[in-house]
């Protein structure tokens, strides 16, 4: 059968619940009984500026309907972003012709049982509605705070909303719904920049204007910087470069990751690998936090204690990793078949009460980090991470800042630097561009490892 | 598919744009992993859609949509243009295009063995073949394969007239082999990490890789790692391996070269380029033997970065990047071409899908071969180390500062392999790097290397790209600093 569209429109639960139903009548004229289906679609735009204009404005929508079968301990999948018969027919023809090529799996799972989700709420209406128009003014009235510096501002306002629906033939019928802003500028001064960006399910949860007042008081701050050399300093990380850095190990809290000997949690799970003063959870209910409740096989995500007091408790299972291990599933499984298993997607590093100028008041000598850039695992078993510092990086002494740096690049250990926390500050939602974005906080450490120093 | 892009393209003229171009691309790709002797991802997909971009009141506008239907194309052209308009309040100056020519072109990328009449059957059977040679060393934790296989259909129509219809295919495939003793992962990957080799060709590519037949010694060298010497901190010559240096080239000549960059599209995301336009011609980029191009046409080779037309109708060229050491040339668009007075666009323009607005990507950034066979590259020094497969890369966001670390080196003594090194890693900055360039190796160790993982743009786009090097020496460059201190 084929399902009408409106142009403009996305799809619904009743209308996934259409579109079931055709798979299951493609699925059952081929003999094949078990299916699942996961429907996503998303409305999504974004004004991006450089130059203090816009010089790129786009809008995009799309739909997926992703068809998985299970024949005879076997299992594949096919996809596709038409939603008529013949589409959903072909879908339904290719994931059983691939099914049939595969080997049989004894270890396959049958399809996923229906279970209770956890109640999230993350859609504004406001943010699904924004305009061209509304993002524009928004951007006109944060270049105009930068421009009035004497700097030229860079970055982007985004508004979307997304929905996925997952349903199978054993009553798994499950949706979410979710809108996302966000807003990143960077104020570039003459040999100096600074950097502020934000996200939230709603676009009144923050203020582009204050954003680019942050941005552009860390270019004036920066300008003229010096260079120091490289070594072990103290550091203030800001919110973005923890969740950066930090963020790099998450997925290594992963029960396939460790049955593959491929996590640096491979026989350090339950004893003391960090400070005390550690603690972090996954936690889909956060309020701060974003996302599907969930997983890919449609079973509800599972709030898990992933350190404490420095002490790697919890790692996340898939239903196929947790039958082997003989525990129950988190929820955190990605779409089936898949080789890496699962991963905590909500991330909640608990914070102190130390807030960021406390931090800096309380340092004889060390760097202010705003931003990190282009991190790499250098060594997996150790963690130790590479990158640069970026858009405002700033030399602590006595207590003050005192003047711009010249960007660094850092090899560092996460295991190390866990250990070498002296302070933390509340947490925020925090967004970055090297790992997605999670409830963390300032952080202060020593003997962080500079090893280069760059040009600028 | 050209009736549906004419017709988007008319709705888009209809509401008064100044220039309108249009790209319906219908996709298809099948991807295949296995696992310690497992299927790992079995899946194919399918895709659809139109993206329309517009210029109106000198403002750029882009909208993309799946709905085919025309209501659905309709609203696409509606949005595109109203977006444009939008754009118009934060304007400083109109857009303005380097001229281009009209085309009606059809063209289909060469593809000796369609990978996608190939059985999966039988690419499962090589790839569990790999897996469990793979894992009849003991030492072998974690074995590994992948293969994929894209081909898309683009048409492309313009208000300037052209009507440019392409079906590019592309394959890959590689594995890799993890062992984990004690307190350490070492891991060797073929013929590339990330992967594998990707390149514009069908299944016959990979036949030539030969993958069963290299597993063997990749698993022995993943073991061997655990017992080999720390790779020392100091300042060495150095030796690269082609693909090693693809990705060198990648990060510090292809990117730094995007003028898009250089003029500050990228300033709040990919980051700018230290290739300021006043080193045009000025800079020496690197020594005397040093040349790049960046080249997207079928003779360069079928690279990840071949087309016959970029993705706003621009004929695919070669240009000049570094002619012996100094910098020559930009990769631009029709609009960052004219914005620094010149007269045409080098065709660049590419975008990922039909949802997505074309930036100025790298084609095929190439080094091109030197003169010296293999042995005087590893004979012209008493002493260096030779770094193969990449393993860990980074670099600051205006290209200067680079690391990399490698899966496995060797420390080289007149010509010799004389023990194995592990966890090697390299550092510097750019221009000085490239100027200590002391040998390249010649044409018949040529490779053009696939990266399928480029990121840029906002939303981001990742894009494959190609890359020719073979082996080279650098002269006293940092080395181990990843590990020291």
């Amino acid at each position: 059968m084929a399902v009408e569209r409106t142009a403009g429109s996305l799809p619904d639960l009743d209308r996934c619940r259409d579109l079931f139903g055709a798979v299951q009548a493609a699925a059952r004229s081929l003999g094949v009984s078990d299916v699942e289906a996961l429907f996503a679609a998303h409305r999504d735009a974004l004004t991006r500026f450089a130059n203090n204009t816009i010089h790129q404005n786009v809008a995009e929508q799309a739909q997926w309907l992703s068809v998985r079968v299970l024949i005879d301990q076997r299992t594949a999948r096919a996809t596709t972003n038409r939603f008529d018969a013949h589409s959903i027919r072909s879908a339904v023809e290719q994931a059983a012709a691939l099914a049939k090529s595969v080997a049989s799996d004894p270890n396959l799972l049958a399809l996923a049982e229906p279970e209770a989700l956890p109640d999230v709420a993350r859609y504004d209406q406001a943010t699904a509605e924004a305009t061209p128009e509304d993002r524009a003014r928004a951007v006109t009235e944060a270049i105009r705070v930068v421009e009035s510096a004497g700097q030229t501002a860079a970055g982007i306002y985004s508004t979307g909303q997304t929905f996925e629906a997952l349903l199978n033939s054993r009553g798994v019928s499950v949706c979410h719904q979710e809108t996302l802003a966000q807003f990143s500028i960077t104020a570039m001064a003459q040999d100096s920049s600074g950097w502020a960006k934000a996200s939230a399910v709603a676009r009144d949860a923050f203020d582009a204007v204050e954003l680019a007042r942050c941005a552009s008081d860390k270019a004036r701050l920066s300008r003229n910087p010096r260079e120091i050399p490289p070594g072990r300093y103290s550091v203030v990380l800001e919110p973005a470069a923890v969740l950066d850095l930090v963020g790099q190990m998450f997925g290594d809290f992963s029960a396939t990751a460790l049955e593959d000997k491929r996590s640096f949690l491979t026989g350090r799970l339950g004893s003391k690998l960090f400070g005390g003063n550690i603690h972090i959870s996954d936690d889909v209910r956060h309020p701060l936090q974003a996302g599907v409740p969930f997983d890919g096989e449609g079973v509800p995500r599972q709030k898990l204690t992933l350190v404490e007091a420095g002490v790697p408790r919890q790692v996340t299972y898939a239903r196929g990793s947790a039958r082997r291990a003989g525990v129950a599933p988190t929820g955190h499984g990605f779409p089936l078949p898949n080789e890496i298993g699962e991963a905590p997607l909500n991330i909640v590093m608990a914070g102190g009460d130390t807030p960021v100028g406390q931090m800096i008041a309380a340092m004889d000598r060390g760097v202010l980090v705003t931003r990190l850039w282009y991190i790499r695992e250098v060594d997996p078993y150790e963690k130790i991470m590479t990158g640069m510092t970026r858009d405002g990086t700033f030399l602590i002494e006595n207590g003050r800042i005192v003047c711009g740096l010249r960007n660094f690049r850092f090899n560092q250990g996460i295991i190390e630097l866990l250990n070498n926390v002296e302070a933390l500050s509340p947490a925020v939602r925090a967004s970055g561009e090297e790992a997605f974005d999670m409830v963390v906080p300032a952080m202060q450490a020593r003997e962080f490892h500079f090893t280069e120093v760059t040009r600028f | 598919m050209k009736e549906l892009a004419l017709e988007a393209l008319d709705c888009a003229l209809r509401r008064g744009v100044s220039y309108a171009d249009v790209r319906v691309i219908e996709s298809r790709e099948r991807e295949l992993s296995t696992k310690n002797g497992r299927p790992g991802n079995v899946s194919s997909g399918e895709s659809q859609g139109l993206g329309i971009r517009v210029l109106a009141e000198g403002c750029w506008g882009f909208a993309a949509t799946d709905d085919l239907s025309k209501p659905g194309v309709e609203t696409a052209a509606q949005l595109a243009v109203g977006i444009a308009r939008a754009s118009a309040l934060a304007k400083k100056r109109d857009v303005a295009l380097a001229p281009e020519d009209k085309y009606e072109v059809t063209w289909a990328s060469p593809c000796r063995i369609d990978p996608f009449s190939v059985s999966v059957e039988e690419q499962l059977s090589l790839l569990l073949a790999v897996d469990a040679e793979l894992r009849r060393n003991p030492g072998i934790t974690l074995a590994q394969t992948a293969m994929a296989f894209h081909r898309s259909r683009q048409v492309f129509v313009s208000s300037l007239g052209s009507v440019i219809d392409q079906t590019r295919t592309s394959s890959g495939a590689g594995f890799e082999a993890l062992s984990f003793r004690e307190d350490e992962i070492q891991k060797r990957s073929y013929p590339n990490s990330f992967g594998g080799q990707y390149q514009l060709r069908g299944y016959e590519l990979i036949g030539e890789l030969a993958l069963l037949e290299h597993a063997p010694r990749v698993a022995e060298q993943a073991v061997a790692l655990h017992a080999a010497d720390q790779c020392p901190e100091g300042r060495f010559d150095l030796i690269l391996d082609g693909s090693q240096l693809a990705l060198q080239v990648h990060e510090s000549i292809g990117h730094p070269i995007e003028l898009d960059r250089v003029l500050g599209s990228e300033a709040n995301y990919a980051g700018m380029s230290f290739l300021t336009l006043d080193k045009l011609n000025k800079l020496r980029y690197g020594s005397e033997i040093v040349n790049a191009v960046c080249d997207a046409r079928l003779e360069h080779g079928p690279g990840l970065g071949t087309f016959a037309f970029d993705d706003e109708g621009v004929p695919a060229q070669s240009a000049d990047i570094i002619r012996n050491g100094q910098f020559v040339g930009y990769m631009t668009s029709r609009e960052t071409a004219a914005a620094i007075g010149q007269a045409r666009s080098n065709g660049t323009m590419r975008a990922t899908s039909w949802a997505r607005l074309p930036l100025i990507r790298m084609t095929n950034v190439s080094l091109l071969p030197g003169d010296e066979t293999l042995e005087d590259v590893f004979g012209g020094v008493s002493r260096a180390i030779y770094m193969e497969t990449n393993r860990s890369w980074s670099i600051d966001d205006k290209r200067y500062n680079f690391q990399f670390g490698c899966e496995i080196a060797w420390e080289i003594r007149d010509g010799q392999r004389v023990r194995m090194l592990k966890n090697p890693t390299y550092s510097g900055i750019t221009t000085e790097f490239w100027n200590s360039c002391e040998a390249i190796a010649n044409r018949d160790h040529w490779v053009l290397w696939g990266v399928p993982n480029c990121g840029k743009g906002q939303p981001e786009q990742v894009i494959g790209t190609g890359h020719g090097a073979s082996p080279a020496r650098f002269r006293n460059i940092a080395i181990g600093a990843a590990y020291g201190g």
